[in-house]
């Protein structure tokens, strides 16, 4: 059967084409540093809730909520800038949550850290699959 | 003739997580959407029709069901403030003329449609009215001022029906259209039959192919974060398939818009829809 | 002041007093990310909409700061609580100096 270059591209389309971006991991713990000072971060206190796979990396909704926290601040490892946004809550904030939408590189992490009112630190992470789609992206 | 050689049900096994369209059910701001149906009877190899809708993730459907959410409604906004606005030698705005613009309601089901022996766009009739009754410039046939504004007509018609006619004055138009969709083009040698009627329901690669219904447009895409119109989205898909593609507004196009717009005679309207 | 900057936003018209209410706001904005080339090879700069607040009767609810990776068109979701009638303000600072604000009032039963 003649190998035509249909069914070549049908051939190497078996998965997804998934990027991962080297990990700007250190730039990220330098900015989370500028926040907690180096201080340990505690897990749980904090839902972080993304996408597992986000249909396009331009918007990806995300939510962080974090009862009885004073701020959250949000990151992205493997963009550019992993700074996202950082959300400081008001007395008026009965629920001390937030959703919005961000842009992601690649696949990457998604991480928020949480200042409680008693300036302990908390910190939740989710990994979020930037695909790349078929008919030209 | 449904055509599936082995390559591609390898493909569809090796593809691991591939998903068939949903059967969710589409309401947006509280009124339930035709999504799904039986294909009309002039669709020989469908059995059922579906919304683009059901092919996108749960994070991307949700964006539509609430008319805050949908980042497209920013558009018709836009779209909304520009019916006031005069424009051209005639010192007239649209309202000048039309008023209320949910007087077009029902339009965006027929369209396109033959006036005078010719087939006319959404953008065409636009266009006209610009030029021939305001004396205004026309608009680009996909920017944004054109985008909006078919977003905020085709909107009137939102949850009603497509219904466009195929006979009569129609039917050379739509024969055209037919066999364009049917005839492979490009470097890639693919016709938009080999995609969305042959495969709906695949991955290809990541993205998650559907019928190729056009009854969403204009779209807000996640991808470029704007309104897209059907035009714009068949060059795109040309484009992709490394053909030439056709002109925006030319005869090709406006053809298989109508074919297209066939495909999907019993849909709902979702102007302005989201998709990827 | 950027072209075509437009704030949306979604509040109840009317709550009981001490009730959480949702709040939604969007405001059209390009948010160029700095990260962009030009056609001619040259970086185009950075602009977009840094901090977003919404306050009740001069109270702040919420403070954010945006950064790049916000997407086109920033949108919020959040929770308020309304103790009075009164009125939220809400407001967007470009990084081109401009501000925008959007008020609503909320009555109370």
């Amino acid at each position: 059967m003649k190998l035509t270059r249909r069914d070549l591209m049908v051939m190497s389309a078996a998965g997804f084409a998934v990027t991962a971006l080297p990990a700007f991991a250190s730039l990220t713990d330098d900015e989370i540093a500028k926040i907690t000072g180096g201080a340990e971060m505690g897990e749980g206190g904090i839902t972080l809730t993304a996408p597992e796979i986000a249909e396009n990396g331009n918007t990806v909704p995300i939510e962080v909520s974090a009862p009885g926290a004073t701020m959250i601040a949000v990151f992205a490892d493997g963009n550019p800038v992993p700074n996202v946004a950082t959300f400081k809550f008001g007395a008026l904030n009965p629920s001390q949550s937030a959703s919005t939408r961000m842009r992601l590189a690649g696949t990457q992490d998604v991480i928020a850290i949480a200042q409680m009112a008693d300036g302990s630190f908390h910190k939740a992470s989710a990994n979020v699959k930037v695909t790349i789609g078929g008919c030209g992206g | 003739m449904r055509i599936t050689s082995g390559l591609m049900i390898a493909t569809i096994l090796a593809a691991g997580s591939v998903s068939a369209q949903d059967d969710n059910t589409l309401s947006v701001e509280g009124e339930t959407m035709i999504s799904t149906t039986d294909a009309p009877s002039h669709m020989e190899n469908v059995g059922t029709i579906y919304s683009g809708w059901h092919f996108r993730s749960s994070e991307t459907q949700a964006l539509q069901t609430d008319d805050f959410d949908n980042p497209g409604m920013i558009f018709v906004d836009q779209a909304i403030d520009e019916w006031d606005v005069v424009d051209g030698s005639a010192g007239k705005a649209c309202a000048s003329c039309h008023e209320d613009v949910a007087a077009f309601e029902g339009l965006r089901t027929q369209l396109p449609r033959v006036d005078d022996g010719q087939l006319v766009t959404m953008e065409n009739l636009i266009n006209e009215c610009r030029t021939d009754r305001m004396g205004a410039e026309a608009w680009k046939y996909s920017g944004t001022d054109m985008t909006g504004m078919t977003a905020l007509i085709s909107l009137q018609s939102r949850g009603l029906p497509m219904n466009v006619a195929i006979d009569g004055d129609a039917a050379d138009f739509w024969e055209k259209g037919k066999e364009l969709y049917y005839t492979r083009v490009g470097q890639l040698d693919m016709a938009c039959s080999n995609c969305h009627e042959d495969n709906y329901g695949v991955m290809i690669r990541a993205d998650h192919l559907s019928q190729g219904q056009t009854n969403g447009f204009p779209t807000y895409r996640l991808k470029n974060d704007k309104l897209n119109s059907m035009h714009g989205r068949f060059k795109g898909c040309m484009a992709n398939i490394r053909a030439t593609p056709y002109k925006e507004g030319g005869d090709e196009f406006k053809a298989l818009e109508l074919y297209l717009a066939s495909r999907g005679n019993g849909l709902s309207v979702e102007s302005p829809s989201v998709r990827n | 002041m950027a072209s075509g900057v437009k704030p949306r936003v979604k509040v109840p018209k009317k709550a009981a007093a001490g009730e959480t209410i949702t709040i939604k706001t969007l405001i059209s904005h390009k948010m160029e990310s700095g990260q962009h080339k030009d056609g001619d090879g040259n970086v185009i700069p950075r602009s977009i909409i840094n901090r977003f607040t919404a306050d009740f009767n001069g109270e702040n609810v919420i403070d954010v700061t945006l950064e790049p990776a916000i997407s086109t068109n920033p949108y919020f979701q959040f929770e308020a609580v309304v103790p009075e009638e009164g009125e939220f303000q809400f407001t967007w600072y470009d990084d081109d100096g401009s501000v925008y604000e959007t008020a609503k009032k909320i009555s109370v039963s």
